[in-house]
């Protein structure tokens, strides 16, 4: 393998990781306050869509962004009613979102635009430009700062560094401010929040509205800025990917960052080499794309460390009367 | 207390049909907003799945893989285990059911039919054995390991048709046909010697009795065994029950053993008796469905079976629908989307003013 080809590889993982990133980071919220949401998958869908059916109709991006969100954050709260008002089974309330995701975007796609499920190809300001960081031209001949920094780091869209600065201002909310500290209580205890006075249901419904709005930001990535447009099924499990890299990264927002990145790395790898020739063994593109899913299970396992959720996690609250 | 609660019949009946009027008028306004007409779509379907023996054919073939699957869900619902693998297991049981027919050569359909439900029940109950085992001894979350499966077994099967198993020269992957031999008898071969007359393109066959078979054996072992008993009082109490001298771990494992070899049996119908070969999409979402079937029949293997016949019709009706009409073939994952978030996860929300109206009721009398 030369310089080039791993430039190029890593050039893409970072691209791979994005979405994955921002459902994660999404799904770190949601768990965080004890809501668990196996519904990450639907939410990126359904905003994918979206974002592309209204990038199309307006011609910006950023329109579809909005509206991308928008469509995530219903599906967020439709989560929040059925497992927090109504305190149902998050688990099915996730499944069940994530079906009508899948539903929702075929047959509304199909009416609007009549091509078999899918927007239209969107082009120009409709997607999300590459942005040339600066000095990216100046430092492209300096050994490797120069490939690292122009050609890795450089030249993505802007929502790959919004997903980059996520990370620390994650990070920063989750254990530096008052409002992370009561999130992380409610994923614990949260008849210690409530008794200290604060509203569990309010804070739940936050986190995860938090979680829609960055779901909705990672499937707009996907439609109109990794791909030009829609295609049905397009999210392609990246949900649970996210989710398992969030069980990966013990729900910890730097962890979660290398996570993603790995799992995106395995993904540009399966990308460039449809079968992994290592000398001993020639690994399928098959093995490499289940690879994430084989390593959260080993995780789970706690053969390589253990990964405890929070305690809270996936128990509707209810105040004793 | 007891006024407190809704009556056993309600819950059961009134709480399940109450969810599924609301996921139907929810439905009719999605084909209304998509400028189509839902009562016009609501007799297309009546007429593609029912109106027919044709129809009738492909409504109870579904019914026969919903059916096993929904059981398989139910069966983990009573233990308060959630098995979301039942794709996955679907899927390696399909497997099973390749391998034994293609490379021994039965000299009959039935002989085939038991080694093939033999080999599904073990290649989809291996399949749930390690979620199952890493849930009861080192207790990662069944829903999550369930759910990574499902990926690994898709990857595994795509592998396994497209190096191992594709015949030479074949494009696609998928193995080859199984020998005309041991073609399972369809509901017009049972039908014809009683002089009925029963279109042959249908493809349900024998499997739909071994399906109706099993939700009786299913109601046998939970209500009338010292093994179902243990499953049940396990999901409606694990310290209770771990104080009555029942192994969690046993139950575990079992349990998912039995969901597991439920939802492989599943592929014999969707493998054997549907496109006599595997191919990639041999489960079509079947294992999913399970869910909606299983919260619709409230976990109980004979309220599965009217879940099960709607869902079959559903599914036949989504295909003419989509033949008929606009409405693509998608339509019926909203319905079933909607179908599990009403039945399962907003159960309160029909449940609580409904059991206020019966206690008001009572309150008069």
């Amino acid at each position: 393998m030369d310089l080039a080809t791993i430039v190029q590889i890593l050039d893409s993982t970072l691209r791979l990781a994005t979405p994955l990133l921002f459902a994660c980071l999404a799904g770190l919220f949601s768990e965080r306050a004890g809501i668990f949401d196996i519904g990450l998958e639907g939410k990126l869908l359904i905003s994918a869509f979206f974002s592309a059916a209204y990038a199309h109709y307006t011609g910006s991006a950023w329109a579809g962004l909005g509206v991308g969100v928008l469509a995530a954050v219903v599906f967020s709260a439709i989560h929040g009613i059925a497992s927090i008002t109504f305190r149902g089974n998050q688990l099915i309330s996730g499944v069940a979102l994530n079906f009508l995701a899948a539903g929702v975007t075929v047959v509304v796609a199909q009416s609007w635009f009549s091509q078999g499920g899918r927007t239209p190809p969107l082009a120009g300001d409709a997607r999300f430009q590459r942005l040339d960081l600066p000095f990216a031209e100046a430092l492209r001949d300096v050994p490797v700062l120069g490939p690292v920094y122009s050609q890795i780091l450089s030249g993505h869209s802007i929502l790959v560094y919004l997903g980059l600065l996520t990370v620390p201002a994650t990070w920063w909310l989750l254990y530096r401010s008052r409002f992370g500290l009561r999130l992380r209580a409610v994923g614990e205890n949260p008849a210690a929040v409530d008794t200290a006075g604060v509203s569990v249901v309010r804070l739940r419904f936050m986190a995860v509205i938090i979680c829609g709005v960055l779901c909705g930001i990672g499937g707009a990535y996907l439609a109109t800025s990794l791909s030009a447009g829609f295609v049905k099924d397009m999210s392609a499990g990246r949900g649970f990917i996210a989710l398992a890299a969030l069980i990966f990264a013990k729900w910890r927002p730097w962890h979660a960052l290398g996570a993603v990145l790995l799992f995106g790395m395995l993904e540009a790898i399966a990308n460039r080499f449809p079968s992994l020739n290592l000398g001993i063994v020639t690994l399928p593109g098959q093995f490499m794309s289940a690879l994430p899913y084989i390593l959260t299970v080993v995780i789970l396992a706690g053969f390589v460390g253990r990964a405890t959720p929070p305690r809270a996690g996936g128990e509707p609250y209810a105040k004793e009367r | 207390m007891s006024t407190r609660r809704l009556p056993h019949w309600a819950d059961v009946t009134l709480v399940p049909l109450i969810s599924l009027l609301i996921a139907f008028a929810i439905s009719a306004l999605v084909i209304l907003a998509i400028g189509e007409d839902p009562w016009e779509a609501t007799r297309l379907m009546v007429q593609g799945a029912l109106g027919s023996t044709y129809g009738w054919g492909y409504t109870l073939y579904y019914t026969t893989n919903f059916l096993l699957t929904g059981l398989a869900v139910s069966i983990a619902f009573q233990a308060r285990l959630f098995n979301i693998g039942g794709e996955g297991q679907a899927l390696l049981g399909g497997l099973g059911v390749a391998l034994v027919l293609l490379f021994v050569p039965w000299p009959n359909w039935w002989t085939a039919i038991l080694a093939a439900i033999a080999a599904s029940a073990v290649f989809g109950a291996a399949w749930a054995a390690i979620p199952g085992y890493l849930q009861a001894k080192r207790g990662s979350h069944i829903v999550i390991t369930t759910i990574m499966f499902n990926f690994i077994a898709f990857s595994l099967l795509n592998y396994i048709l497209s190096h191992v198993l594709r015949p030479q020269g074949s494009m696609d992957p998928a193995t080859a046909r199984f020998s005309n031999d041991i073609r399972l008898p369809r509901i017009a071969d049972i039908l014809e010697p009683l002089g009925i007359e029963f279109s042959r393109s249908g493809p349900a066959n024998v499997m739909l009795f071994v399906a109706l078979l099993a939700c009786l054996l299913a109601w046998v072992m939970l209500w009338r065994t010292r093994l179902g008993f243990s499953i049940r009082a396990f999901g409606q109490s694990e310290p209770a029950a771990h104080y009555a001298g029942i192994s969690s771990v046993r139950i575990v494992m079992l349990t998912m053993l039995i969901s597991g070899a439920l939802a492989g049996m599943m592929a014999v119908n969707s493998v054997m008796g549907g496109p006599q070969r595997l191919v990639m999409n041999a489960v079509e979402g079947a294992g999913f469905i399970g869910i909606a079937v299983a919260l619709m029949g409230r976990s109980h293997p004979f309220g599965i079976i009217p879940a099960a016949l709607l869902f079959g019709f559903l599914y036949q009706g989504g295909s003419e629908l989509a033949i008929e009409t606009s409405i693509p073939r998608e339509m019926i994952i909203i319905i079933q989307a909607l179908v599990i978030l009403f039945t399962g996860a907003l159960d309160n929300m029909v449940r609580a003013p409904l059991t206020a109206a019966f206690v008001a009721m009572r309150g008069r009398r």
